[in-house]
């Protein structure tokens, strides 16, 4: 679902006239998809396409014909296709950002196995979006531009979270290595043909006349859940004998993967570990800001381009967005959130006005970093709301324990009780309604969605939503009735 | 699939054809020259004699062992049948890593000549399947094309060390001192249903080609397998027995008939001395004179000899009419066949030609081998062109596609229609015999059957077609050659001293030693050796932490052992090797096992019961087997059966067979294995202890072998250091690896003394052990940090190690406003919570719970106030 989203919203948004893509149905996407890193991760792998980027042609060309005169159209639409490029990681960057040891290390090793058939293992351990495929692509790219290198390295690259299980791993090596059991994209033979079948082919190779295979396996820590870890030990055992020479490459976010390989398998690996922890300082911070917003001197209309680079410098020196990007930054140091919030404020800009102003940014920061649930709360009815507001009084007087819908329905009667005039009264059923309403939208949640046999009146529930999540609602609520605001501040129900 | 099979499940009942023609009062035994086998739902008997070629039960059925008969006997209860034999052995049957040494392809249909001292040639004489027709092909000959396949060719000789060619010259004269087949090529004929002078004629033609080469050999194999057999397990008592009862007499008279001219004698001159019991003895005698026999042939021989004597004399003058009989077919019957034969691999063509190769076939292989090389060029390069194909065919099907010979016609084609074209006589012949057995064999092409073909058929076992005989179609690759590309230009190799060492420091290089595992190297040598000797077989396990040798230690003995089977200092034997981890599921050890043994396919439960098979049967024509079982703990399964099987067929009398395990962890056998599995493991165990500091100093030295990139002290301190946390020497080589990379890295600023220093291994000492969290938690973002501190604020006010998230964001707020930062809202603490949950530095429930779900940390707290402080 979220997947699919996203790509529809990245496509709108590739689209060169771009005006009124629905900001609430981005808004909710976005908040979808901060609950689910591990999703959104995948969908900007998804339409990264990293590794076509590397070897095939650059994706834009600049039309060089019409160099000077460009209306102020074009030069949005232009700008704008650059920076999407950029901030939705379609494109390398020429050289990754901070990490230049890393990358000195994690080159020099791959050199050394396509060059002298050296075989090797490492880990690139990072957390999400610190840049660990951007550096794999990097140094890929230098590897291939050498010229010994190019025509002697094979590639093969798992996903341990497409390659759920050694089976399908396996077929995908077989498939990706074009031994000679596959015909077209098809691999033949079971399961235990095909390890053995790889076995004699990685074994058949010797150091100095065998093409060096290079293996790349994202979330390297799934690999580690497969049945007895098959394919882990018999790569790394390929690594460490005189076999055909292979580079194990392993990407993860997990600090403790080692812990997850078994001992046998853990001895074999080389505990070589690449760690890409980011030690950017707020003005180094503030920099990569500036750079990702400015457009190359190569820009076609350098008179926009000398106006945008100007605006953007301008943009980084205000305090208002210094204090959104610091509590950006305070929130993660990772390039990925910094890049979906100067994604939203560049698709705000437009003919009228074709500069980036800081209203755009923070209103992108407004959108970024509002709280999903709050959002949530504006579209309920009244009704509704005084449910969520009994049930916090229900929390409060029973600490959390969980409640019934008979007790919420017994403190709503109370308070209409005592302010009849303002609300009119429910039926049983209609409270019962609202009710459930909430439950759909998984406000309340069952304690123990696993027992049926208990009447819906007197299911025990609980409120997903935080106290001061509610008070937030309520004070944006348009038109909310005082009593009931009066209500939900009150110490007792 | 076997094409035996059915033949094998039958009940097979042997009879002794006659009355007892010898017999040895001392042995108690009493010898016959012929028995018939009588199969369960066969109307007619199969019977096989003296100096017939006759398949043996083995562990294969596709491919039974092929010997000659020579002897029948019976003890003095009259129950054990035993038969004395010649063996033959087919290419499956020889050690994969010779199989090149032939340097062609084998035909599917050769044999070879068997020459192992150290073979048993006395089976029991229930094993015996029926006959087989072979026939010698001269060594510069083609294989002759559009034979029956059952037939079997024999060209080389093999003795376990090399083929070579049957000399002609031995060959030649054989028929003459070639006792024991022709005497009991009588009994063989007259034991045939009817005794049709065609089917004789055929019989004799495809003896008479065959037996004038084994013989010479024949003797020779046959003194080393005697000999052997005083040394192997099986033969042992018996001959021991026989020994006792050793006269010098008859020793001397064979002495004297080494002297007699018997090798040049005429064919007549065979017949009649065929008679007499003269011939016995000139086989005896070659058998001490021949050239390939070793010098080896001691005393401890002569009773054997001599008792050999003793028995087969009486059964060759027995039948004085006889060998007359055949040795006038003898003519016949190789002028009627031979033409055909040649029609065949001459593709029809040449008759005259093949007549005149014919006649000189018949008194010089050699000849005949060059006359034929010379005039028929056409002729071989059609049939080359029909070997090729059947070479094809022959590795479609397998290697044992030797004993499956000419049953399926349909994927045949070419025998098939050289069968049809086959002469008038054979024709008839073939209609004479067939007499018994074919009626389930016909598959309307009746007419179109050959004579021998049939004429086998009645002896050998029924096969139906193998389905691996189908067609080769493009359908799938099944016979893909696994490989990777290789590189267009080579490896670049080291260029300069910290290079050098390391790529001699990477696990991989292969040391020319191991040192510091001597001790284990001798023990498991010794086992294995003394196994391999005494042709027994037994279990051993070894144990040890990752890193410590195991493996390599093994190689390292079978890579000697092998080196001294090279020499001729012990017996040869198989070294087959499976790990836990390379497969899929414990049952594919069998398919391994298998395929690794015999190069056959099949599922688990079929490769199972042919591994049971092969180590239960009595066949004794077997190598030693060595198993080397690693990471046994993987081939654990519920009822434990592959490790039960593993371990009980070394028990087994017949089967020679040592297991070698390898596991990581001590108490394998108490731990998982139940008790009839731990007992049949035996107590042979050696546990590999860690590596000590010293002796890993030594590995590395050792391996660099002189190449100076080192600091003494920086050695000792990875050494030390490994040895204290693992005593796994692959860590402590990646290290020391790792620090080379450094050295260069750093050497080229400061210009040092170009040796890795302590400061380098340091360095790498720390990329490798230092613990990642804290520069995780240092290098996190402030919120990041925040909300750890406020998970250990909620743990200390609970005073539990859990809280939910909802209870730590309070506290995570509360943090924020004390830091002056404006409070995240839920979405950012939960986006924040679950980055540090992807990091594994918190551990964290499904994001599903949202507000409930549960937090711990996943460092300790300790590190993690260090961390922040430091900050």
């Amino acid at each position: 679902m979220c997947l699919k989203f996203y790509g529809e919203l990245l496509e709108a948004q590739n689209q060169p006239v771009h005006s009124s893509v629905s900001w609430a149905a981005e808004r909710h996407l976005l908040s979808a998809l901060m609950w689910t890193p591990e999703i959104r991760h995948v969908a900007s792998r998804k339409y990264a396409g990293q590794w076509r980027e590397i070897t095939g042609p650059a994706p834009v060309k600049m039309s060089k014909r019409r160099s000077a005169a460009l209306t102020g159209a074009q030069g949005i639409s232009l700008a704008q296709k650059l920076l999407r490029e950029r901030l939705c990681h379609q494109k390398l960057p020429d050289q990754p950002v901070g990490l230049d040891s890393q990358y000195k290390h994690l080159l020099e090793l791959l050199r050394r196995t396509a060059v002298h058939g050296e075989s090797n293992s490492v880990l690139i351990v990072g957390p999400r979006g610190s840049g660990k495929t951007m550096l794999l692509g990097c140094v890929l790219r230098e590897l291939m531009s050498l010229k010994e290198a190019q025509k002697n390295v094979l590639l093969v690259e798992l996903n341990g979270l497409l390659q759920t299980d050694d089976k399908i791993a396996l077929k995908e090596i077989t498939r990706q290595l074009h031994l000679e059991n596959v015909v077209g994209d098809k691999v033949f033979g079971s399961f235990a043909e095909n390890l053995a079948f790889l076995l004699e082919a990685l074994k058949k190779g010797d150091k100095s006349s065998s093409r060096p295979v290079l293996f790349v396996l994202d979330e390297f820590d799934l690999f580690a859940h497969h049945k007895n870890q098959t394919l882990l030990y018999n790569l790394l055992d390929v690594s460490q004998s005189a076999q055909t020479p292979v580079a194990v490459l392993g990407l993860t976010c997990r600090l403790d993967v080692l812990e997850l390989l078994e001992k046998r398998v853990k001895s074999r690996f080389s505990h070589r570990q690449i760690h890409l922890f980011s030690s950017l300082s707020f003005a180094q911070y503030l920099d990569v800001v500036r750079a990702q917003l400015s457009l190359p001197p190569d820009f076609p209309d350098p008179k926009f381009s000398d106006e945008w680079n100007h605006s953007v410098t301008k943009l980084c020196e205000d305090k208002t967005v210094e204090e959104i990007l610091r509590r950006n930054f305070n929130g993660s140091k990772d390039f990925r959130s910094l890049h979906s919030l100067l994604f939203l404020a560049v698709s705000r800009v437009s003919v009228s006005h074709s500069t980036l102003r800081e209203a755009d940014l923070i209103e992108a920061w407004r959108l970024i970093s509002v709280d999903s649930k709050a959002n949530v709360l504006h579209g309920l009815s009244i009704l509704e709301l005084c449910l969520i507001i009994a049930m916090k009084h229900l929390n409060d007087t029973y600490d959390g324990e969980p409640f019934n819908f008979q007790m919420v329905h017994n403190e709503f009667k109370k308070f209409i009780q005592r302010k009849s005039h303002s609300i009119h009264k429910f039926e049983k059923p209609v409270v019962m309604k609202a009710f459930e309403h909430l439950l759909q939208l998984e406000l309340v949640r069952p304690v123990d969605s696993g027992v049926c046999k208990v009447q819906r009146e007197y299911q025990l529930m609980r409120l997903m939503l935080e106290h001061g999540q509610v008070m937030e609602a309520l004070q944006r609520y348009p038109q909310c009735p005082t009593d009931v605001k009066q209500w939900a501040l009150s110490a007792f129900g | 699939m076997s094409r035996y099979i059915t033949r094998l499940r039958m009940r097979r009942t042997y009879k002794w054809n006659g009355r007892p023609v010898g017999e040895d009062r001392k042995l108690k035994r009493q010898y016959y020259e012929s028995m018939s086998i009588s199969v369960e739902g066969k109307t007619e008997d199969a019977t096989v004699s003296l100096g017939q070629y006759i398949l043996i039960e083995g562990d294969d059925d596709d491919n039974p062992f092929v010997a000659q008969l020579l002897k029948l006997y019976t003890d003095d209860s009259g129950k054990k049948k035993t038969a004395v034999l010649q063996w033959f052995v087919r290419m499956c049957e020889v050690p994969q890593n010779k199989r090149k040494l032939l340097g062609r392809d084998p035909h599917p249909q050769e044999i070879f000549f068997y020459q192992d001292r150290s073979c048993d040639n006395e089976v029991d004489g229930e094993t015996i399947l029926g006959a087989v027709q072979i026939e010698y092909v001269p060594v510069q000959d083609p294989f002759p094309v559009g034979k029956s396949r059952d037939i079997l060719f024999v060209k080389l000789l093999w003795d376990t060390k090399s083929f070579r060619a049957l000399d002609p010259e031995l060959m030649q004269p054989s028929q003459s001192p070639k006792s024991p087949p022709p005497s009991s090529r009588g009994p063989q004929t007259r034991a045939l249903p009817t005794p049709d002078p065609s089917v004789m004629k055929r019989a004799m033609s495809g003896i008479l080609t065959r037996g004038s080469m084994s013989t010479g050999k024949m003797s020779s194999s046959e003194a080393e397998s005697l000999h052997s057999a005083s040394k192997l397990s099986a033969a042992k008592a018996l001959s021991a027995k026989r020994r006792s009862q050793a006269v010098s007499g008859p020793q001397v008279r064979k002495k004297l008939d080494l002297c007699s001219p018997s090798k040049n004698m005429s064919r007549d001159d065979v017949l009649g001395e065929l008679l007499d019991e003269r011939s016995e003895k000139t086989l005896t005698s070659k058998l001490n004179t021949s050239p390939t026999g070793r010098i080896s042939i001691s005393i401890r021989l002569t009773p054997l000899n001599l008792n050999k004597e003793e028995c087969v004399s009486p059964l060759s003058s027995h039948s004085p009419d006889k060998p007359r009989m055949t040795a006038h077919d003898k003519d016949d019957a190789a002028r009627a066949r031979t033409p055909s034969r040649r029609k065949d691999s001459a593709a029809l063509r040449e008759p005259a030609l093949a007549a005149l190769a014919e006649e000189e076939h018949e008194d010089s292989p050699i000849n005949t081998a060059a006359t034929s090389r010379s005039k028929r060029k056409s002729a071989q390069l059609v049939s080359s062109r029909i070997k090729k194909q059947l070479n094809l065919l022959g590795n479609k099907i397998g290697l044992q596609s030797d004993g499956e010979d000419g049953d399926d016609d349909d994927c045949f084609i070419p025998s098939k229609i050289d069968l049809q074209s086959s002469s008038d006589e054979e024709e008839e012949a073939k209609i004479d015999s067939e007499d018994e057995l074919i009626v389930k064999k016909h598959r309307g092409s009746g007419t179109s059957r050959s004579t021998e073909k049939t004429r086998v058929s009645a002896r050998t076992p029924r096969k139906t077609p193998s389905k691996k005989t189908a067609p080769a179609t493009p359908r799938t690759p099944r016979h893909a050659t696994p490989s990777i590309p290789s590189r267009t230009a080579p490896a670049r190799k080291p260029g300069n001293v910290l290079e050098e060492a390391r790529a001699r420091l990477h696990v991989s290089s292969v040391p020319e030693s191991l040192p510091c595992r001597e001790q284990e190297f001798q023990d498991i040598y010794n086992f294995v050796e003394s196994k391999v000797i005494d042709g027994t077989g037994g279990c051993m396990y070894i144990s040890g932490v990752p890193g410590t040798g195991k493996t390599a230690t093994v190689h390292e003995v079978i890579r000697s052992l092998q080196q001294s089977a090279e020499q001729d200092e012990i017996p040869h034997f198989r070294f087959i090797e499976i790990n836990g981890m390379k497969m899929t599921d414990p049952h594919q050890a069998y398919v391994q096992i298998l395929q690794k043994l015999t190069d056959q396919k099949a599922t688990p439960d079929h490769a199972a019961a042919l591994l049971e098979k092969r180590f239960s049967a009595p066949a004794p024509k077997k190598e030693t087997v060595v198993l080397l079982v690693d990471e046994l703990d993987l081939l654990w399964t519920r009822k434990q059966n592959v490790m039960y099987n593993l371990f009980d067929w070394p028990t087994r009398r017949n089967a020679r067979l040592v297991v070698l395990t390898i596991a990581n962890t001590m108490d394998l056998p108490e731990r998982i294995m139940i008790n009839r599995v731990a007992s049949r493991l035996g107590l042979t165990r050696m546990s590999f202890q860690p590596y000590t500091f010293k002796q890993l100093q030594q590995i590395i030295t050792s391996r660099l072998n002189r190449v100076k990139a080192f600091e003494e002290d920086a050695l000792q301190l990875v050494s030390r250091k490994v040895a204290a946390l693992s005593g796994d020497a692959r860590r402590c080589l990646d290290i020391c690896r790792r620090a080379t990379e450094i050295c260069e890295h750093s050497g080229s600023q400061k210009n040092s003394s170009g040796l890795v220093g302590m400061s380098h291994v340091m360095e790498a000492l720390d990329e490798m052990f230092s613990s990642s969290y804290i520069s995780a938690i240092r290098c996190a973002s402030v919120q990041e940090q925040l909300f750890l501190r406020a998970v250990i604020a909620e743990f200390r006010r609970l005073g539990l190690e859990e809280a939910t998230f909802q209870q730590v964001f309070v506290q995570h707020q509360a943090l924020c406003r004390v830091e002056g930062l404006q409070p995240a809202n839920v979405s950012e603490g939960l986006t924040v919570c679950q980055r540090l949950g992807s990091c594994r530095l918190l551990l964290l429930e499904g994001s599903r719970l949202d507000l409930f779900l549960r937090i711990r940390l996943n460092v300790s707290q300790d590190d993690v106030l260090y961390a922040l402080k430091a900050d």
